[in-house]
């Protein structure tokens, strides 16, 4: 048993750490989300990374690594706040001709029943990848009749909403699409972790230098305890993602499906609440459009709603535990 | 990083789970838990089942009598102890968490060699002697005196909320030694026998309405000067080898008891009726259980990840702060949910209808054994707020 990163896996988060910070600064990607807006270069320097083929085979043209460090890698996305479809890519590298080397960008969707669907990042993607229970369909970009939303909740996070999802050609079996909702699962996981400890590290930040009462406010027990709970949080689901991600290439050590939907309620609710807290922290400041605390919570909110809903997560482990207990 | 037992890993669990199969269901049954007599006895026998089995003092080393098992070898055993519902360490927690690895760490080899093998055997109970009732939270304030007078140490003073006193026959007790030297300072580690003349026992009943505590009262109690463990005045280092086991592996055993005892819950909902089924089949109370075992399986992989990263640093769970803070809450928020399925059965302290309920509410008062004992939730935020993020302290 070893749930501890190696040198070399820290080494790999670090990397993508500097690269976040230096090509996908907050200031430049805020308006990500506008028509025209995307960096497709920047995007295809993450991609030469190796970023999205971490776990595929070498021979497929990827790094050769396992499920964990793409976790690990999604968690510094997720802490840079990165934007674009890094889930979709991540997924269909191995599948989508060009997506490896960042020069197809794709959307993902779950088909939705009895609704309209919200697809971000469609409105510069090139390639439309719908998953069902029974499989993955490629459906063309033409064929698709979307309307852009105007003001994205997330700035960083263009959405389009699409009333007619006709079906395409089908690329992936159910079996496929089973993996796919599973690891998109744990990565969307991997990202909330890393987004609850950088809204985290943003308010500890602000809370040593702002002053009020003629001391600074990070010395007030309110502040602190409200702190160390972020704090609690992430390390807690940081845990569990990695767990999950370890039982996705070990599925013999736990059941997988609830060590994915533990990971995704400790994950949404470490990153949502954590990403309350950097508000509050912030004061007045923090409810304003300039500092980003809010760019943190709009991201989560998003990340917490892909590939299943938290609640049927949460009936899914409480099911789990009657039958195996 | 991989979470599947390595094949030495594999054969240590096959053989414990081969014993604990066969030893387990010859145990007698569990005594009242408000009869700490009759648990010290259960206690002892089950320890020297585990000391004749070699598996007492299981993360000692071998050179002090211990089996010298590995960190991952240590969280199997606590694993497939709570899977087996074996019984826990009990009346030796002191004992077997904290003193012996302090003698351990710190103490000479006469006191190694006069301690630890009544500790790894059962013969001998263990209590803590730290808390005062004006140095609670601020441990380091202590008032208990300790006059040097030839060679014994006089201790005159109060302790409080010291756990198994009344059937312990050692205390492990921080005194006061120097009372001019600031209070980290003037602090020493003693080895207390409890038969000593002077001390006083006075049980203290908790609100789940039974004397796991005792209030010690000392007067001019004389200890041997070699039953110092450290330096004089080095007390509060020495102390703090003792907290950091107490916020490491201490609480993981009862924290995979708590998900035994939410599994029994699940049972006594899926046999309550409610409505025109049961109480399982309530969306609500599914739902809430399904983030609380989400939360207790999390835990256990934070246990894992601090034990991995105790096992390269040396220095073991380096997050117990967070972890503590963490497992006090779900314990709460587990009886919660208890009281909800338990509903009327609550009114009993006792089993009702043949159903376990009375562990589900000992579970619900646990909470604040986890959340008050070995520095309060709120303290360990501060831990984590100041040592951990860095923040300014207050004064």
């Amino acid at each position: 048993m070893d749930l501890d990163p190696n040198d070399d896996q820290r080494a790999l988060q670090e990397m993508i750490s500097r690269f976040a910070a230096d090509r996908f600064p907050s200031d430049v990607t805020r308006t990500f989300g506008d028509v025209g807006g995307f960096d497709r270069s920047a995007w295809r320097e993450l991609a030469e990374l190796g970023t999205f083929g971490i776990a595929l085979p070498e021979s497929a043209g990827g790094v050769g690594l396992g499920t964990i460090e793409s976790v690990l890698v999604h968690e510094s996305l997720g802490a840079g706040l990165v934007p674009g479809p890094l889930l979709a890519a991540t997924l269909s590298a191995g599948l989508v001709p060009g997506v490896l080397e960042g020069d197809v960008i794709p959307a993902i969707v779950t088909r939705p029943i009895h609704q309209v669907a919200l697809v971000e990042h469609f409105q510069n993607s090139d390639v439309l990848l719908v998953i069902d229970d029974m499989g993955i369909e490629r459906v063309e970009i033409a064929a698709i009749d979307g309307q852009i939303v105007e003001h994205p909740t997330d700035p960083t996070t263009p959405v389009t909403v699409i009333r007619e999802l006709p079906r395409g050609e089908q690329i992936g079996d159910a079996h496929l699409a089973l993996a796919w909702r599973r690891l998109g699962s744990v990565l969307a996981s991997a990202q909330l972790v890393g987004n609850s400890e950088a809204s985290t590290s943003l308010a500890v930040g602000y809370a040593k230098e702002r002053e009020q009462f003629g001391r600074a406010i990070g010395s007030f027990q309110a502040i602190k305890h409200m702190l160390a709970e972020s704090f609690t949080r992430t390390e807690v689901a940081r845990s569990s993602v990695w767990a999950a991600g370890v039982t996705i290439d070990e599925p013999e050590v736990a059941d997988v499906d609830r060590a994915i939907a533990g990971a995704r309620l400790m994950a949404a609710r470490a990153a949502t609440e954590n990403a309350k807290t950097g508000v509050q922290v912030h004061g007045g400041m923090g409810f304003t459009w300039e500092v980003d605390a809010h760019l943190y919570l709009k991201r989560a909110w998003i990340l917490e709603t892909l590939f299943g809903n938290l609640d049927e997560d949460a009936d899914l482990i409480a099911l789990h535990v009657a039958a195996s207990r | 990083m991989h979470l599947r037992d390595s094949d030495a890993d594999a054969a240590f669990r096959a053989d414990l789970h081969t014993w604990l199969d066969a030893i387990v269901p010859t145990l007698p049954p569990e005594p009242d838990p408000r009869d700490w007599p009759a648990r010290r006895i259960r206690d002892a026998q089950w320890q020297r089942l585990l000391f004749d089995a070699g598996y007492a003092g299981i993360n000692w080393p071998a050179a002090y009598g211990g089996r010298g098992a590995t960190p991952t070898e240590h969280l199997i055993f606590l694993e497939e102890a709570a899977a087996a519902h074996a019984p826990d360490v009990g009346v030796f927690f002191v004992a077997q968490m904290h003193a012996g690895l302090t003698l351990i760490a710190e103490g000479t080899p006469e006191q190694q060699a006069h301690h630890l093998p009544g500790i790894l055997n059962g013969d001998h109970v263990w209590c803590q002697g730290f808390s005062e009732p004006e140095a609670g939270s601020d441990l380091a304030s202590l008032r208990t005196r300790a006059m040097r007078d030839g060679d014994d140490y006089v201790i005159t003073g109060q302790k409080i909320w010291t756990s198994h006193a009344i059937v312990a026959d050692y205390c492990e007790m921080l005194v006061r030694t120097d009372p001019d030297s600031p209070k980290h300072k003037g602090i020493t580690w003693l080895i207390v026998p409890m038969d000593s003349p002077g001390i006083e026992v006075r049980p203290l009943v908790t609100a789940q309405g039974s004397a796991e505590f005792a209030e010690l009262f000392l007067d001019e109690v004389r200890v041997p000067v070699s039953n110092r463990v450290g330096d004089e005045n080095d007390g509060w280092r020495v102390a703090n080898v003792t907290l950091g086991f107490e916020r490491g592996t201490g609480f993981v055993s009862e924290m995979l008891d708590t998900t035994n005892v939410m599994n029994e819950l699940v049972g006594i909902a899926q046999r309550t009726p409610r409505g025109n089924g049961t109480a399982w089949d309530d969306i609500g109370i599914r739902r809430d259980i399904g983030y609380v075992a989400a939360e207790l399986d999390a835990l256990w992989a934070f246990t894992k990840r601090n034990v991995s990263q105790g096992a390269k640093s040396g220095i073991a769970m380096g997050n117990g702060s967070a972890f503590k803070v963490a497992y006090g809450s779900v314990v709460h928020r587990l009886g919660d949910i208890a009281l909800r399925v338990l509903d009327r059965s609550s009114l009993s302290f006792d089993d009702v209808n043949g159903e376990p309920t009375a562990a589900q509410l000992h579970g619900k008062l646990k909470g604040f054994a986890v959340s008050l004992g070995g520095g309060t939730s709120q303290i360990q935020q501060n831990i984590i707020a100041e040592r951990v993020l860095g923040l300014p302290r207050e004064r």
